[in-house]
């Protein structure tokens, strides 16, 4: 989906982003992930050329970005970023509608695709689309900040620490929405963050970038299990990482079948960060384990999940 | 802080002071009605008056109606502050000015009646003073009552009808200012014209040319420092020195330029005027200019940018409307600024209201100065109050 090819900017002379290489496969939900300053949000920027880049070359579908008009580029691509910048002056279904009247869609279906995009963010059509931003929360800014970077369906998104600013429940909510907006729709995502939780929930693939340079790209196992590098290790999380990699493994990897234990039985696709969580509260080293239909599966020891 | 003050001795309970506005217009009232004449008699126009006042001036009953309103007007302060009192006592402030204009006009044809026809019955201080803290009280008790903009526009309309009719029944006639005012009729409406003219000639260029510049300051932040020295430099030269300076300059080019004489510009009249007011609007228009379009936040625009507006697109429904209200803001600062500054412009023969204040000035007759000037005070006024509105208008659409 997008072909970034040894691409570098500097700034004053300073380079931001250096020969940067990357591959997104249509349908992943890539997150960029690094410390600020590290050219994450440079690199977002190039792909839709809000930001020029000063050599290499970028793809988007296996066309040149710097071959279309930038407005035209940007209009197949959905944008959404932290501050959300809804227009102040347009009611929410105006601002949903910037991109497809943009496109001059016909009014109706205008209208249609403003309702769907507030069903698909759980925003009563009828209750919202004629609010004034000022008049949401900001977690209902944000929501309707993601309705329309989707509004013209586009078939590459590009968000920019969208959830940064708002509070962690809030920000849990949003996340569960974009995981299933993208399981649901197979969009490609390119979303940007420093946060590392943020990119273990969301991301099928990640790539952690170090002073403008790809430093490891892979899968958030990949990165746990086999950081490229010190800085990667520390990035993840030093010994913390450990836990992170506990909440990315499921009890079903490390069962031991047919064997049997007592007290409250754990479902297999719970991770395994749960189990040592239960055996914790419940003062004991093994547990039980059952399918999603409750039927015995086999047994977890403490000692299991370290191995 | 809670005032507790019993108005009436005896077993009443004491009412609470609500409002501190209206006994203070109240004590200024009685004391301009106590100390200083309601109206001034002269022999002649020239000369200076003696004093009148209210209750020597005026006929009883009136002067007895603008007692008794002023004092339930001033009891309503202690009542509790509601919605429905404050209408009220809006509509006796209302009432009250109207009274205080009325007693004004029959107050002189009652003077003017029994003395010679050269003697001039001209207003005083004490019914300034009085037509000025009924109107604030006015102004109070609308603000008070949370008016909007179309219950203000509705009394404003109501008051003027009312004036207007009293004008018209020949309540004023006996007033050295309608006096001034009928001799000088002809020249009244020409004036009066010519001042809105020079006024609107200055600032719809000024915009036109101010509105650019600002658009060029905020896309090039380097061109700011410059052209803000050379407009802050124009406010500071007196108004007066700036008309006089154009003189040499245009005289000069209408001598060399025929065309341009042709055209009736010279080094006096109406072109140096207007030039010079075009000057002075130009800084509050940039400046406002600039701030309301770098007021815009940058992630409204980098999101505008992002989903694919053109920069035409995103001046147009982004930026411009968003700086609507400020640039309506400058807009009101520099049609006040205009009116009265326009006023001087007479000087160098531009014409307009100043014509009356210079000629005044010049017969020492304080009411021909007031000819000119209280026209172009309620021009001021009415422009700031239209243009206010507009500027709620276009704010509402955007909160």
């Amino acid at each position: 989906m997008i072909e970034i090819d040894r691409v570098s900017k500097a700034y004053d002379g300073k380079p931001v982003v250096d020969e940067l290489s990357l591959t997104v496969p249509e349908g992943a939900f890539c997150v960029l992930l690094g410390p600020s300053g590290c050219g994450k949000s440079t690199t977002l920027r190039m792909i839709n050329r809000l930001v020029t880049f000063d050599s290499g070359m970028i793809r988007v579908g296996g066309e040149d970005v710097r071959r279309v008009p930038p407005e035209a580029l940007r209009r197949r691509i959905g944008y959404a970023i932290q501050s959300i910048g809804l227009f102040p002056h347009w009611p929410v279904e105006d601002n949903i509608a910037t991109v497809p009247r943009l496109l001059n869609w016909p009014r109706g279906r205008v209208r249609d695709r403003v309702s769907e995009l507030l069903e698909l963010l759980r925003l009563d059509p009828a209750t919202y689309r004629s609010k004034y931003p000022h008049q949401l929360s900001g977690g209902e800014q944000q929501r309707v900040g993601v309705a329309r970077a989707l509004a013209a369906d586009p078939e590459l998104l590009l968000m920019d620490e969208p959830f940064a600013a708002v509070d962690p429940v809030t920000r849990a909510a949003l996340q569960g929405e974009i995981v299933r907006i993208q399981q649901a729709t197979k969009k490609t995502i390119v979303f940007v963050t420093h946060d590392i939780e943020e990119a273990l929930i969301l991301a099928t693939d990640i790539a952690i970038l170090e002073r403008g340079r790809l430093a490891q790209w892979g899968t958030p196992l990949d990165l746990l299990e086999h950081p490229a590098s010190a800085f990667v290790a520390e990035f993840v999380g030093g010994e913390a990482s450990g836990l992170k990699l506990l909440s990315l493994r499921t009890v079903a990897d490390r069962l031991h079948p047919s064997e049997v234990a007592e007290g409250e039985p754990l479902p297999s696709d719970a991770s395994l960060r749960d189990a040592l969580a239960a055996m914790a509260a419940r003062h004991t080293d093994r547990l039980p384990v059952v399918d999603r239909a409750g039927r015995p599966l086999g047994a977890i020891a403490l000692a299991d999940l370290v191995r | 802080m809670a005032l507790q003050s019993g108005i009436v001795a005896g077993p009443v309970p004491p009412f609470r002071l609500h409002n501190r506005v209206l006994p203070t217009l109240f004590a200024a009232g009685v004391a301009a009605v106590l100390t200083t004449g309601f109206v001034s008699v002269a022999p002649n126009r020239l000369l200076s008056g003696r004093p009148i006042g209210l209750f020597a001036a005026a006929d009883r009953r009136l002067g007895a109606a603008i007692c008794v309103i002023a004092a339930v007007l001033l009891l309503t302060s202690f009542a509790p502050p509601a919605r429905a009192l404050q209408r009220a006592a809006a509509l006796l402030a209302g009432l009250l000015c109207l009274l205080v204009l009325a007693a004004s006009g029959e107050a002189a044809a009652a003077i003017a009646a029994g003395a010679p026809t050269l003697a001039r019955v001209s207003l005083g201080a004490g019914f300034w003073i009085l037509l000025g803290t009924t109107a604030l009280a006015l102004i109070d008790a609308l603000q008070r009552a949370g008016a909007g903009a179309a219950e203000r526009c509705a009394v404003i309309a109501a008051l003027g009808v009312a004036i207007a009719a009293m004008a018209h029944a020949g309540l004023f006639d006996a007033l050295s200012l309608a006096r001034e005012y009928r001799t000088r009729h002809d020249l009244f409406a020409a004036a009066l014209l010519r001042h809105v003219v020079l006024v609107a000639a200055a600032v719809g260029p000024a915009v036109l040319i101010g509105f650019p510049l600002g658009v060029a300051a905020v896309r090039r932040p380097r061109v700011q420092e410059p052209l803000f020295a050379v407009l802050n430099l124009l406010q500071t030269i007196p108004s007066i020195a700036l008309f006089g300076l154009l003189i040499v300059p245009l005289s000069a080019l209408a001598n060399r330029v025929p065309a341009v004489a042709a055209l009736g510009i010279g080094g006096i009249g109406p072109a140096p005027a207007i030039i010079a007011l075009i000057l002075y609007a130009l800084l509050p228009i940039v400046r406002n200019s600039v701030a309301g379009l770098a007021g815009v936040d940058p992630a409204v625009s980098d999101a505008a940018r992002g989903m694919g507006m053109t920069g035409q697109q995103l001046f147009w429904h982004v930026e411009l409307p968003l700086a609507l209200p400020l640039l309506f803001a400058g807009l009101r600062i520099v049609t006040v600024q205009a009116v009265g500054l326009a006023v001087v412009a007479a000087l160098i023969g531009a014409g307009g209201l100043g014509s009356f204040v210079f000629e005044g000035l010049g017969q020492y007759a304080a009411d021909l100065v007031l000819l000119g000037a209280l026209p172009a005070i309620l021009l001021a006024l009415a422009a700031d109050f239209l243009l206010q509105m507009l500027a709620a208008l276009a704010a509402r659409r955007l909160i």
